[in-house]
């Protein structure tokens, strides 16, 4: 393929980032970083920490390359960056597979003449507010109103209305802008995200303006079906005191005094309400652009009408044309982590059909030789950096750099404008080879982000990596002291002074080799895991399920259609039949885990098969477990045959069962079991489901009557396109409160339900023959799973995955992963996405079969010292220190590199002072200390 | 027709998603080009306060 590179106008290999360019630039365009709430200059980097952080010129604001009438940047630029001479480049690429993710765009309110967000002032986009409340943000995280107004106005125009900027007392939301909308724009999905960030943004912009702002979200339906969302939710309501308000503002009109805002809205009841606010944000949906649509021609792959790109949901994020995959919202509307899953099991298909070429193409950096510095006396190099003028426009470098040279073992002292550019890394290298330096300070900024960068120079120069200290003059000196240089330079010196006793006693540490048995242990023989394992096996894994029933499936087994209208059981048969043809999966059914010892790379797994034990090394697990539906005797459900579950619906429908011919009035009721006080979360399936159904029935008999009684429907993403179409197809939807829950009455010819109407506020009964409730799904609860594996079970008994946003398919627990609804209830699709997802993450684990090393700062013990009291062992959360079982030193404390994550937890709590943690040993914190002591 | 498979990925935008695409395939043996059309990555997430349900900051 070829790719079209557009220039930078700055040179990337020499770019410092110091930002001497953008101080003089004299263009100007919008600053779509921050929502257009601003400008910036015409040359720039996004945002403070973008990658790269390096500087580009937008051609179109930049005086020079429009009218060649500047040239400032090129001439204040110490790096000599700058070249405007730079062109568009074409570069051809070959490429075995593609992934798009090219995003969406937040819909544009221009053209909505009801909220009038083009002409009032104070109507703002829910990304526009999302800026303002962020400390990066134009107004520096203060919420005010004129937000759109410049910070310091120019024009007289501009002056009037900035002296009507108040603090909000009352904001709006207003949801569902841009999305379930066919009249004013045409996307006819939920975008899924908005009510979430809608409730975020209320409860942190009471954070920021205090307990007395009044939040209002107006809205059609909550819908908070992820993990965790609903609890956030009922917070909202109940700890933070926003209001929800079901109702659609028609219009807002404007004071044109103050700026105000007043809307009249109708009521649950019915009745008009008059409201003032300060403020209203309009949450806005995801779209894709114009651009995306254009771009997805390119490459010839097939869309849905509202332009996402089109896949099924057996196999979610591969396109219409082999060979390319889709990722992110471009593949329907979603939040952070389903990117994050989709994002994986992306990569994991493109792998898979890759499998046979992998590692052709992939480079390896050459290792340096390490030169053994043990037993040589200190030759310690300091390198002090200006960082710009960020460290030098407070501290007196020279004057430090000039006191490093007197401390004891310091061989050279020097100063550098940024230690982190290429250049100075180059020269660090070439000064540690020439004076044979063989330990290394550097005193800049945090080592957080860049003592990575620095161990790498040092490895490159033949150094150990950890004969480095790095001290931080930056953050924790001259941005804090900046009022004061010369405190900031004396503290410069004390901060020096200790790095470098420190780093006079920092001894070469090894890395300990991990060994990873390169097979997989799956748990679950449901859809996620059978898709985990499957992606595994292609890749060369030998891969095993452990199922406890007598067959693949899991719940699957049960269900029969899709929210896409794919038969379940057809596409299941197929995947088993695969699974169970594969010669690198071996399927054991009617077994039971018994027991798990080791450690990521290292498990050993006791199986029982119907009484028979065995054990099964693998070096990674994942765990598929799934969920299942609630058992209830809500609703009468069990004690007439008219009165049904959801799945047992399906069952009807996949058996072709004739009872169903007989119905003339279906009923369903949602939410049994699920969000309430015991169960406080959404099952997220079950609407859809339901809906899917009730679309099912009405196509069956178009005479029949079908209700669905429910309390929010949360149809989210193109999911949305059925609840429009049962509505359509004329099902009845009515709405009912957990307070005031149906009635449910067996009665001889059929079961009567009583609902209160929300429309008219009246109760109802409708005669059924046949009542489907939509039970809630429940995890598989197994907490003695979960202490097998250290790995942590929620509430509710679902799995706690690593990071709710960036780690959503694997645990903390290393080389753990999880995957389906043991994790949180999900249709097929997600279900398979995040076994995809599950098996790409193990397979970054896999790959680095001879490159997984530990950690060097790690804990170890004196054995001679140690009075085996135990306090070691109870105290590590991560399981790492054990008693000895065996040799000289029987009953004594161990501590397993691997495991070791370098806490200090076990340093500190030693009553024997037997365990040193290595890099931070007891001698090099007391020679800080010291030094702390000492004078410049 | 048949033609010899190429060990590399392509991935299209520098976003949440298309990252860690692209960290994925790289960390698991296949040499990854990723395209960005704006100057650096990061894409939307950057620009968020905060991400919902922990109110964790988004950068």
């Amino acid at each position: 393929m070829e790719i079209l590179k557009k220039p930078r106008y700055v040179r990337e290999d020499r770019c410092i980032a110091c930002g001497a360019c953008t101080e003089k630039c004299p263009g100007k365009f919008d600053d779509g970083y921050n929502a257009d709430l601003k400008t910036r200059t015409a040359i720039y980097v996004e945002y403070p920490q973008a990658v790269p952080l390096k500087y580009a010129i937008n051609p179109d604001a930049c005086l020079k390359l429009t009218k060649d009438k500047c040239g400032t940047c090129q001439e204040v630029c110490p790096a000599d960056a700058i070249d405007y001479t730079m062109t568009e480049e074409k570069i051809t690429i070959d490429t075995g597979s593609i992934i798009l993710a090219p995003g969406f765009k937040p819909f544009d309110p221009s053209r909505f003449d009801n909220y009038q967000y083009a002409k009032f002032a104070n109507v703002v986009t829910s990304m526009e507010f999302e800026r303002l409340l962020s400390a990066t943000g134009p107004t520096m995280g203060h919420v005010t109103t004129f937000p759109k107004l410049p910070a310091k106005p120019k024009k007289k125009k501009d002056k009037l209305l900035a002296e009507k900027r108040k603090d909000p007392k009352k904001i709006a939301w207003f949801q569902c802008v841009g999305s379930r909308d066919v009249n004013k724009c045409d996307n006819p999905y939920c975008s899924s995200v908005c009510c979430m960030y809608a409730v975020k943004e209320a409860i942190i912009a009471k954070e920021h303006a205090g307990k007395d702002l009044d939040c209002a979200i107006f809205f059609m339906d909550m819908r908070t079906p992820g993990k965790e969302f609903e609890k956030y939710y009922q917070n909202a309501k109940d700890k933070h005191g926003i209001n929800f308000i079901r109702s659609r503002v028609h219009s807002v009109v404007e004071d044109s005094e103050t700026g105000d805002l007043h809307i009249q809205y109708a009521d649950e009841m019915g009745q008009i309400v008059r409201e003032t606010y300060d403020m209203i944000v309009l949450s806005v949906g995801l779209e894709i652009s114009a651009e995306t649509r254009a771009f997805a021609e390119k490459f010839n792959i097939d869309l849905t009408e509202s332009g996402f790109a089109k896949t099924g949901s057996f196999e979610p994020v591969t396109t219409s044309r082999d060979g390319i995959y889709v990722s992110g919202v471009f593949n329907n509307p979603k939040d952070i982590p389903e990117s994050v899953l989709d994002a994986s099991a992306a990569a994991s298909a493109a792998g898979d059909a890759l499998a046979e070429v992998r590692n052709t193409l992939t480079k390896e950096i050459p290792a340096v030789p390490e030169t053994n510095v043990t037993g040589d006396r200190p030759a310690i190099g300091v390198f002090i950096c200006d960082c710009g003028s960020n460290i030098a426009g407070v501290v007196d470098c020279p004057n430090v750099t000039e006191y490093a040279a007197t401390l004891p073992y310091v061989t050279v002292a020097e100063e550098t404008t940024y230690a982190c550019s290429q250049d100075a890394q180059d020269k660090m290298v070439e000064i540690i080879k020439e004076k044979g330096l063989n330990r290394i300070v550097v005193a800049a900024c945090t080592p957080k982000t860049h003592e990575p960068l620095f161990q790498e120079t040092l490895k490159s120069a033949g150094l150990n990596k950890y004969l480095f200290e790095m001290t931080n003059i930056r953050n924790h000196n001259s941005w804090v002291h900046k009022n004061n240089p010369d405190i900031a330079t004396e503290k410069a010196k004390d901060l020096v002074r200790m790095a470098v006793a420190k780093a006079g006693l920092a001894q070469p540490l090894k890395e300990e080799k991990i060994q990873v048995n390169a097979s997989v242990m799956v748990v679950g023989g449901g859809l996620a895991g059978m898709v985990a394992a499957r992606s595994l096996a292609s890749q060369g894994y030998e891969t095993h399920i452990i199922e406890k029933k007598d067959t693949l499936g899991g719940e699957a087994l049960k269900l029969w259609k899709t929210a896409q209208g794919e038969d379940v059981q057809q596409h299941l048969s197929a995947l088993i039949k695969e699974v169970q043809a594969s010669d690198k999966i071996v399927v054991h059914t009617n077994t039971t885990l018994e027991g798990v010892d080791g450690f990521v790379g290292n498990f050993v797994s006791k199986l029982n098969t119907d009484g028979n034990t065995t054990e099964l090394e693998h070096g990674i697990a994942v765990l598929a477990t799934g969920a299942k539906a609630l058992e209830t005797t809500e609703y009468s459900l069990g004690q007439d045959d008219r009165i049904i579950p959801t799945l047992e619906l399906d069952r009807m429908f996949k058996d072709n069962d004739p009872k169903l011919d007989q119905v003339q009035s279906a009923l369903f009721i949602q939410c049994v079991g699920s969000r309430e006080p015991e169960r406080p979360y959404c099952s997220r399936v079950c609407c859809t489901h339901s809906v899917e159904n009730a679309i099912a029935l009405k196509e069956k008999n178009p005479d029949m009557d079908v209700f669905i009684l429910y309390r929010d429907i949360r149809t989210y993403g193109e999911r949305e396109l059925l609840y429009k179409k049962a509505r359509e197809k004329g099902v009845i939807f009515i709405r009912y409160e957990v307070t005031d829950k149906p009635q449910v009455k067996v009665e001889k010819d059929h079961v009567a339900v009583t609902v209160k109407d929300h429309v008219l506020n009246q109760p109802v009964t409708i005669q059924a023959d046949l009542v489907t409730l939509a039970t809630a799904l429940v995890p598989r609860k197994d907490e003695r799973l979960a202490n097998f594996f250290k790995v942590p079970l929620n509430d509710e008994g679902f799995f706690v995955e690593k990071h709710a946003k960036l780690g959503p398919a694997e645990f903390a627990t290393d080389g753990v992963f999880v995957a389906g609804s043991g994790h949180y209830p999900k249709p097929v699709n997600e279900a398979i996405t995040q076994g995809r997802a599950a098996a790409s993450r193990a397979l970054t684990l896999l790959a680095k079969k001879d490159s997984l090393f530990t950690s060097g700062t790690i804990a170890s013990v004196d054995v001679e010292k140690c009075s085996a009291c135990g306090v070691c062992v109870s105290i590590c959360p991560y399981n790492a220190p054990a008693f000895m079982t065996e040799g000289r030193f029987e009953g004594k404390a161990d501590v397993n590199p691997v495991l070791c994550k370098g806490c200090g937890l076990c340093v500190a709590s030693c009553r024997s002072g037997a365990i040193h943690l290595r890099g931070f040993d007891t001698n090099q914190i007391f020679s800080q200390i010291f030094a702390l002591g000492e004078t410049a | 027709m048949e033609s010899k498979k190429t060990g590399s990925v392509v991935v299209i935008g520098g976003g949440i998603s298309g990252m860690l695409s692209a960290l994925d395939l790289a960390n698991s043996g296949f040499y990854v080009y990723l395209v960005e059309k704006g100057p650096s990555i990061g894409g939307v997430m950057a620009q968020l306060d905060k991400t919902f349900p922990t109110n964790d900051c988004a950068m």
